[in-house]
C-alpha cells in the first residue's frame, strides 16, 4: 500500500500546479488523505506538509478519515432545498444514526451532504454509492438507503 | 480536397447511414436522465431485442432540454425521423417498441413529437409547447447527437467555424467576435472579445486559456448539460479563442461533481489529437495545442476567476485584488483569458454563421441567447435557451407551464446564491444583464428557480447564505464575519426567535459585507437577503413579530395536524412515523401527538388523502 501511494504520487513529480491533482489521486487510491501520504508528497514532490495540509483542508473534497463502505449523498442544492431535500437528509440521518459528514460506528455508511449535483430537474437527489436517484420523498429515499443497508449486512 | 473536407465527407456519411438506419433507439444518458432511470429504460430496450430478435441500434446521446420527462427515448424505423417519447418506464418500454416496431403505430401516451417535421398523426417536438418559442444555438446538438461521435458533430457543421478562423488572423477572429456583440456568460457580462483583445495585447512568449466550467452555483446545471451533451462544440469555441489569443496551452477548470462530463471531455480530446483537430499543427494551419483538464476540489469561490487560477497552480482557491487582470497578470504570471463554457459554446456558430448572424439575435444590449436551467416549483423543468431580451414570464410560464398543480408562482430566483429574487409582478422584466440588475438579481451563469406560496423567502434566505458563509474563502473579513452574523440572524428569525430591528441589521451588514470584499462571493452574497427584504418584507415580519412562517416551511413554526373528516384510518402514517407518536385504530381518525412530533413531514408526504395538514398557527393561536 505504501509503495503504491509513493508510485502515485511520483507520478506527479515536474508537473505544475500538482499539489491538487496529486491529493485527488492519493484519495482516489485509499479514500482519504492520511498524515503517511501528505509525508510522501513532501518526500517525493517536495511540497512540505504544512502547505499540502493547507491546501487540502481548503477544499470540501477532500477528508482525512476514513470513509464508509458505502456513501450516502443527499443533494441540498437550491432546487433540491425548495422541493424538501431537508426533510430527506433529516429522515436519513435518523434512519442511519449519523449527522451529515459522520461515518457509522460499523464503518458501513458515510452520509454527506452537497450542493448540486447538476440534476435539479429532478429534484429533490440522493446519490448511493455514485447512483443517482431523483424525485425522492422522504419515503422512498428511506426505501433506498434501508435497501442498501440490508445489501451491507448480508455482504 | 483538404483533410478536413475528408473528414467531412465522411462524417456526413456516418450521420447519413445512421438517419436511415431501420430501428436506432436514442436513449438520454445525460446526469439527469441517469437519475430519473434511462438504465432501466436500456436494460428493458435489450432484453426486447433479445426477445424479438430485433437488431436494434442504440446510441446513447445528450440531454435535449426537457428534463421534466425523462427518462426520454426516441425511436427512428420505418423512413420516419426519431419520435421522442417521455417520461418512459422500463416496464412500459416492451409495449412501446412492440408498438411503433412490430406494428408500425406510434401511441399517443407519452409522445413528445417528431425530431424533425411532423408526419402522420406525429407533431414535430419543435411545436411543443416546452420547444416552441426556445432558440436552440449553443444546444443546438443537444439530445441529437452521440456526444463522443466526432463524426456526428462534424456532419451538424462542427468545425467549419474553427477552419474558417484558422484561415484568418487572430486579429480578424477577435474582430468578428468583437461585432458579434457576445458577451460572458458567467454573470458579469464582460465583452468576450474586448477580454482576447487586451490578453493578445499583453502578450509576451507565453499566454493561456481557460474555460471556466466550475459551475458551482446550486440550482445550475448548463455547463453540465453542455459538456455532457455536446463536448466537441466547446472544445472548438476553446481552441478557437486560444489561437485568437495566441495561447498554445489551455485548461478546462471543471466540478469534480461531474465525472460524465469529465470523461467525456476526456474522450472528446483524445479523438481530437487523433485527427489533428488538437495538438501539433492544427489542421494544417501551423497553430499547435494542447488542452489539460483540471478537476476541481469543491470550493464555489474557484468560480472567481482569480481564485480558478490560483487554484489551477495547486494554491488555496483565494481570489486576489484586480488589477492586474488575468489578461494583464494571470496563470504563471501570464497573460490569460477566462471564459464560461457558454461564451466558449456561443463562438463556433459566431465564426461559422458569422457575426452579424448572431448579432442578430437577442436584445439591444446583450447579443445571442440566454441559457438557463428552469428548476424549482414548475410544471416542465429543463434547458432551456432564448434569446437574450424574452421576459421572465415567457420562459416560467410559456416555456415552464407555470407552477404545477395550481399552485401560485411568487417569486423567481436568478443567479443562484449570488442572484435575488424577483416577484411576481415583475415577471414582464426581459432577461439581459442591464435589466435583471436593475431590478437586484443577477443574470447570473444561469440557474432559475420557481418558487410558489408553499416556499418561504426567509428559508431561502437562510439557505443562501449558509451557502455563502460556507464557501467564502475568509480572506476579507466582511465576507467571513459579516455572512456569518447575516446567517446567525435569518436561524434566529427562522427558528421563531427574530428580535425586532433585525431587518435593519441585516440590510447593515448586508450593504458592509457588498462594500468591503475583493472579488464577487463577498460582493454579491448579500443579494438574496437584501432582494427577500426588498420585495418580501412582511413574510420576514410575520416570523419576527407572530411567530408565523406564512409559507408554513420553518420546521420550528410549523405544526402538522391530522383533519379528522378527510382521514380514511389506513395507518399507514402510523407504521411510517419516525417517533412513532401517531394514535388510531384502523379505519379510525388518526391524532399527532405534537409533544413527541420531530416535524419531519414523513406523515405528509406520505398520506394518501391529504389528511395531514401542515400550518403554521403563529403564536398567538399557540398560547390560547
Amino acid at each position: 500500500m505504501v509503495t503504491d501511494i509513493r508510485k502515485i504520487i511520483e507520478s506527479f513529480k515536474d508537473r505544475k500546479g500538482a499539489i491538487i491533482p496529486a491529493l485527488q489521486a492519493v484519495q482516489e487510491a485509499q479514500g482519504y488523505i492520511s498524515p503517511e501520504s501528505l509525508v510522501t508528497i513532501e518526500d517525493v514532490l517536495g511540497i512540505s506538509r504544512n502547505e499540502a495540509y493547507g491546501v487540502a483542508t481548503f477544499y470540501s473534497q477532500f477528508r482525512f478519515s476514513k470513509p464508509g463502505e458505502h456513501e450516502v449523498k443527499v443533494c441540498l442544492g437550491t432546487a433540491c432545498h425548495v422541493k424538501g431535500g431537508a426533510a430527506i437528509m433529516d429522515i436519513i440521518e435518523d434512519d442511519l444514526g449519523v449527522k451529515a459528514g459522520g461515518t457509522t460506528p460499523d464503518g458501513k455508511f458515510t452520509l454527506e451532504r452537497v450542493a448540486c449535483m447538476g440534476c435539479c430537474a429532478v429534484a429533490p437527489v440522493i446519490v448511493v454509492d455514485d447512483e443517482i436517484h431523483g424525485k425522492m420523498a422522504p419515503g422512498t429515499a428511506k426505501e433506498i438507503v434501508d435497501r442498501t443497508v440490508s445489501k451491507g449486512v448480508s455482504e | 480536397m483538404t483533410d478536413f473536407d475528408v473528414l467531412k465527407a465522411e462524417a456526413d456519411k456516418v450521420w447519413d447511414d445512421l438517419q436511415s438506419t431501420d430501428g436506432v433507439v436514442y436513449l438520454g444518458t445525460a446526469s439527469c436522465g441517469i437519475a430519473a432511470g434511462i438504465g432501466e429504460v436500456k436494460r428493458e430496450t435489450e432484453r426486447w431485442m433479445a426477445e424479438n430478435g430485433a437488431d436494434l441500434r442504440l446510441s446513447e446521446v445528450g440531454c435535449i432540454g426537457t428534463c421534466c420527462f425523462e427518462p426520454l427515448v426516441s425511436i427512428q424505423v420505418h423512413g420516419n425521423p426519431p419520435v421522442a417519447y417521455g417520461p418512459v418506464e422500463g416496464r412500459t418500454m416492451g409495449g412501446l417498441l412492440d408498438s411503433i416496431i412490430t406494428h408500425k403505430r406510434y401511441p399517443t401516451e407519452a409522445l413528445l413529437g417528431s425530431i424533425g417535421d411532423a408526419f402522420g398523426d406525429v407533431p414535430s417536438i419543435w411545436d411543443h409547447p416546452v420547444t416552441a418559442t426556445q432558440k436552440r444555438i449553443i444546444t443546438e446538438n443537444n439530445g441529437i447527437i452521440d456526444p463522443v461521435e466526432l463524426e456526428h458533430y462534424i456532419s451538424q457543421g462542427g468545425f467549419e467555424g474553427l477552419k474558417k478562423a484558422l484561415a484568418m488572423t487572430p486579429d480578424e477572429v477577435i474582430e468578428t467576435v468583437l461585432e458579434s456583440g457576445l458577451r460572458g456568460r458567467g454573470g458579469a457580462g464582460f465583452p468576450s472579445g474586448r477580454k482576447w483583445q487586451m490578453c493578445r495585447q499583453n502578450r509576451t512568449d507565453k499566454s493561456y486559456m481557460v474555460c471556466n466550467a466550475d459551475e458551482g452555483d446550486p440550482g445550475a446545471f448548463m455547463d453540465r448539460s453542455i459538456l455532457e451533451g455536446d463536448p466537441y462544440r466547446l472544445l472548438e469555441g476553446l481552441t478557437t479563442a486560444s489561437y485568437a489569443i495566441g495561447a498554445d496551452e489551455a485548461y478546462i477548470y471543471a466540478r469534480a461533481e461531474y465525472p460524465l462530463a469529465i470523461k467525456r471531455l476526456r474522450i472528446a480530446i483524445a479523438k481530437l489529437e487523433e485527427v489533428g483537430f488538437l495538438g501539433e499543427d492544427i489542421m494544417g494551419s501551423g497553430f499547435s495545442l494542447s488542452i489539460h483538464i483540471k478537476e476541481g476540489a469543491g470550493a464555489f469561490v474557484c468560480g472567481e476567476e482569480t481564485a480558478l487560477l490560483a487554484s489551477i497552480e495547486g494554491k488555496r482557491g483565494m481570489p486576489r485584488p484586480r488589477p492586474p487582470y488575468p489578461a494583464q497578470e494571470g496563470l504563471w504570471g501570464k497573460p490569460t483569458v477566462i471564459n464560461n463554457v457558454k461564451s466558449l459554446a456561443s463562438v463556433p456558430a459566431i465564426m461559422r454563421l458569422g457575426a452579424e448572424h448572431f448579432a442578430s439575435i437577442g436584445s439591444e444590449g446583450t447579443k445571442g441567447t440566454a441559457v438557463f436551467a428552469l428548476t424549482g416549483k414548475v410544471k416542465y423543468p429543463g434547458l432551456v435557451e432564448v434569446p437574450m431580451g424574452t421576459t421572465i414570464r415567457e420562459i416560467v410560464e410559456g416555456i415552464g407551464g407555470g407552477v404545477p398543480d395550481g399552485g401560485k408562482l411568487k417569486a423567481v430566483q436568478t443567479g443562484g446564491p449570488s442572484g435575488g429574487c424577483i416577484p411576481e409582478s415583475m415577471l414582464d422584466l426581459p432577461v439581459d444583464f442591464e435589466s435583471l440588475q436593475q431590478a437586484g438579481a443577477i443574470m447570473g451563469s444561469g440557474g432559475m428557480v420557481v418558487m410558489d406560496e408553499e416556499t418561504c423567502m426567509v428559508d431561502v434566505a437562510r439557505y443562501f447564505i449558509s451557502f455563502t458563509q460556507y464557501e467564502s474563502c475568509g480572506k476579507c473579513p466582511p465576507c467571513r464575519i459579516g455572512t456569518k452574523k447575516m446567517k446567525d440572524i435569518l436561524e434566529r428569525i427562522c427558528d421563531g426567535n427574530g428580535d425586532p430591528g433585525d431587518i435593519e441589521v441585516l440590510e447593515e451588514i448586508g450593504s458592509t459585507v457588498r462594500m468591503g470584499s475583493l472579488c464577487q462571493l463577498g460582493g454579491t452574497a448579500p443579494n438574496p437577503v437584501l432582494s427577500t427584504i426588498k420585495y418580501f418584507r412582511e413574510e420576514y415580519e410575520a416570523h419576527i413579530s407572530d411567530g408565523r412562517c406564512p409559507a408554513a416551511v420553518c420546521k420550528p413554526l410549523v405544526t402538522y395536524t391530522i383533519e379528522p373528516d378527510e382521514c380514511i384510518g389506513c395507518t399507514l402514517c402510523a407504521k411510517n412515523c419516525p417517533v412513532s407518536c401517531i394514535a388510531g385504530a384502523p379505519k379510525e381518525a388518526h391524532v399527532i401527538d405534537q409533544h413527541q412530533c420531530v416535524k419531519c413531514g414523513m406523515c405528509h408526504s406520505i398520506c394518501p388523502k391529504d389528511a395531514v395538514k401542515k400550518t403554521s398557527p403563529g403564536r398567538k393561536e399557540v398560547v390560547e
